[in-house]
């Protein structure tokens, strides 16, 4: 089979040594994760790798010599490396050997068993050692049980080079008795500001799961859990948010360190999105506290609530009248349009009487928007539901009566066929009325079926209207969700640290010569699709979650009664064609008559 | 290396070359005809005629500005992501295949399947995929999407890929052997 030998490109000018690292007999591959350089005694050098195998559990050995002569070919190095191969007992013993500066490179087997006389191919392939530790190709843990077959045995090799990282926590400055060349020989990278943060972590994420441990008790008290304020919390949609941001808190504080990649993202999703968000908050307030903007918006609120007001009593004058050219019955019109009248009247008194208040509360309640920009922007929407609430209750009115005018008109229409509901069998049953009963049955059908244009209209209006007000709304929450659940982590990771986010390798193959080994190069291939980047946030879960919400919002919105509308819409499309139909052929009849 | 010239599905003219960088590792690359000067100055042509026609109808300057905007956004996004230059098949026996397709502008988009994924490269003329297959087939991989090499040049690249999958086959049964 094939050898393949997985050098670092870190060590291609590092001086003559050992090689140590993992065989992979399934595989024949042989993953060199450092070179040892010499003087260094074989006993200390067996009981470090023992020592690294015990804290890693990856199987590090000897694997071969590595023979980087500057100057001629020196005979008796290359003597002492074969001899090397005696005292490491590996099988097969890789010899690598480089002359100079040449790009082409010496590579051999020495076989203990002579009978494998097959001319082994050997294949080297470089690979970036920082990169591939850092990328995350590799399965995680729980399918390490997997059967050697079943695992991608590049990941076996991302795994290899990923687990040893204890190997390569000592670097040239160490005063140990081995010398070794890696990726981090020159230095430990290391970050001030990275080690900062981790110090300080421990303490402010303690701090901050106490406050938080204290806020949601408060929260959750049984003063707050009484009928009317429980209604007011779960209706509010800021309340909603508070608490979607205090769980992410909640997540964030944890002690437990993250178990795998997925959770480890999210954590790092949710942080970022925070900081965005608290940020851009705190720039809103600086934007609101400035030349006195929330006296200009208090000013404003007054006018346009008076607007809104006058634009709906046009509205109820020009469905007095004749809307569209089309006849309504005039005693209903007068009755729904004084009741609707008189409604705005009330709620009009209402607002004039909260208006010297309105700069004091809006003043405070910007206050809230440090909390970030999500919270700002929910309170928006609060203040265009509680502003636009008559429109909301006349919605309401018209679905109801619409709603009761309906029921009536199917059951009554039954009668007129000489059918019955049963309850017991849920289906439509023939049934003989009494004269009296169906005299008095007709004449409600005729009357509720002579005044359904009227309530129709009604109900079609202030359904369109509560439809425009909840569809501002719904702009708002999607927003809202937008910067809740922008996984900005990834999506910065992906364009600046792309290797962390690796969802391939490339290989490209280098210049090649006769009789040398082939020549390719291992690149981390950057995930294209954004379908990798987000499940690394949030969880697709929650995305999902997040629009079900919304699209429930909405459809809440229109449609309030869940008992009434479900099955009767169904049945209205039908119901409603029929109507028509006898309608036209009963006014036939009666005027006929 | 070789280059032999072969004919695509519609009539163009396409080059393969094939690379054998080691016993086990070998190159097929299909080159697409590059993009031609003659059609690029009669599609600019056409939609700045059109462009200065609707010009003298509404005299408005704008239009000539969105036309060579037009123009040169649609160029760009043509050559980066629409018009394939070259199509290889990299196999290296024991590693995987990697498959390349080179755009106009330099970009390059691969993908590599290891070894132990790929069952067996196939000429296939209709692709019908039983849903209970017991050898459990995942995923067919179309290759020279964009190129569609004729029947002789696929043949060609076939016998290049066994190649060098039947030695991968022949050392796995003598170990088996052992």
């Amino acid at each position: 089979m094939v050898l393949k030998v997985f050098f670092p490109s870190c060590c291609s000018s590092a001086e003559s040594g050992i090689l140590i690292g993992r065989w992979i007999p399934e595989q024949s591959s042989a993953v060199i994760l450092a070179v040892v350089h010499f003087p260094f005694i074989p006993v200390q050098v067996k009981q470090y790798l023992r020592e690294v195998q015990q804290v890693t559990k990856v199987s590090v050995s000897v694997l071969g010599s590595w023979n980087n002569s500057k100057q001629e070919k020196e005979e008796s190095l290359s003597e002492f490396l074969e001899d090397l191969g005696t005292i490491f007992s590996h099988e097969p013993w890789i010899q690598i050997s480089k002359e100079g500066d040449s790009k082409f490179w010496n590579c051999s087997t020495l076989q203990k068993q002579p009978d494998n006389h097959r001319e082994e191919e050997i294949i080297l392939v470089y690979y970036d050692q920082r990169k591939v530790m850092l990328s995350h190709l590799h399965p995680p843990s729980d399918t390490a049980d997997l059967g050697a077959e079943d695992a991608s045995k590049l990941s076996a090799i991302f795994n290899t080079v990923a687990s040893s990282k204890v190997l390569f926590m000592t670097d040239r400055y160490d005063d140990g008795p081995i010398k070794m060349t890696h990726w981090q020989s020159d230095g430990i990278e290391a970050s001030i500001i990275v080690e900062l943060m981790k110090q300080a972590s421990v303490p402010a994420c303690m701090l901050l799961t106490f406050l938080l441990s204290l806020v949601s008790g408060v929260c959750n008290s049984r003063v707050l859990k009484f009928w009317p304020l429980s209604f007011l919390w779960s209706k509010l949609s800021t309340c909603e948010q508070l608490g979607h941001r205090l769980q992410h808190l909640q997540v964030i504080s944890s002690s437990k360190k993250a178990q795998n990649q997925t959770q480890l993202m999210r954590k790092a999703n949710i942080f970022v999105s925070l900081l965005i968000d608290v940020a851009l908050g705190i720039l809103l307030m600086s934007w609101l506290y400035r030349k006195n903007q929330i006296g200009h918006l208090a000013d404003t609120l007054i006018p346009v609530a008076d607007h809104v007001a006058e634009e709906l009593q046009d509205l109820l004058q020009w469905l007095m009248g004749a809307p569209a050219g089309l006849k309504m019955n005039r005693a209903l019109d007068q009755v729904l349009g004084r009741f609707f009248l008189y409604h705005i009247h009330l709620w009009i008194s209402y607002i004039h009487l909260m208006s010297p208040f309105i700069e004091m509360i809006l003043w405070y309640v910007g206050l809230s928007a440090c909390l970030g920009l999500t919270v700002a922007l929910c309170i928006l929407s609060d203040i265009i539901a509680l502003l636009t609430f008559h429109i909301y209750c006349f919605y309401v009115y018209g679905a109801r009566l619409y709603c009761l005018k309906i029921y009536g008109l199917s059951s009554l229409w039954r009668l007129f066929r000489g059918k019955k509901w049963n309850v017991l069998r849920q289906r439509v049953d023939s049934c003989s009325y009494d004269l009296d009963q169906l005299f008095i049955g007709t004449l409600l059908f005729t009357i509720l079926l002579f005044l359904l244009p009227t309530t129709a209209l009604y109900y079609l209006v202030f359904t369109l209207l509560c439809l425009l007000v909840v569809i501002v709304q719904g702009l708002i929450h999607l927003l809202v969700d937008l910067i809740d659940s922008l996984p900005l982590y990834s999506i910065i990771l992906r364009f600046c640290r792309s290797y962390r986010l690796a969802a391939g390798v490339k290989f490209r193959v280098l210049e090649q010569q006769d009789g040398k080994p082939l020549r390719l190069l291992m690149q981390l291939h950057p995930c294209r699709h954004p379908s990798l980047v987000l499940p690394l946030s949030m969880g697709t879960g929650e995305l999902k979650q997040e629009s079900r919400k919304l699209v429930t919002q909405e459809s809440m919105g229109t449609g309030e009664q869940k008992t009434g509308h479900s099955s009767v819409g169904k049945r209205k499309i039908q119901l409603l064609k029929k109507q028509c139909l006898c309608a036209c052929f009963y006014c036939l009849c009666l005027f006929c008559d | 290396m070789e280059e032999r010239r072969y004919r695509s599905a519609s009539g163009a003219p396409l080059a393969l070359r094939c690379r054998q960088h080691s016993a086990s590792c070998r190159e097929l690359a299909v080159r697409c005809p590059r993009l031609q000067l003659r059609s690029l100055s009669a599609v600019t042509s056409a939609v700045w005629l059109a462009a200065y026609g609707l010009f003298v109808l509404c005299q408005n300057s704008m239009v000539l500005s969105a036309a060579i905007f037009l123009t040169l956004i649609g160029l760009i996004i043509y050559l980066h992501f629409v018009k394939i230059d070259q199509e290889s098949l990299l196999v290296i026996g024991s590693l995987g295949i990697q498959v390349t397709s080179s755009y106009a502008s330099g970009k390059e988009s691969t993908t590599f399947i290891e070894m132990s994924q790929v069952k067996d490269v196939v000429i296939n003329e209709a692709i019908h995929m039983d849903p209970q297959d017991p050898q459990g087939v995942s995923e067919v991989v179309p290759l020279f999407q964009s190129s569609q090499p004729r029947l002789d040049c696929l043949i060609e690249v076939y016998k290049s890929c066994h190649e060098i999958l039947d030695q991968r086959k022949a050392a796995s049964q003598s170990d088996g052997v052992k």
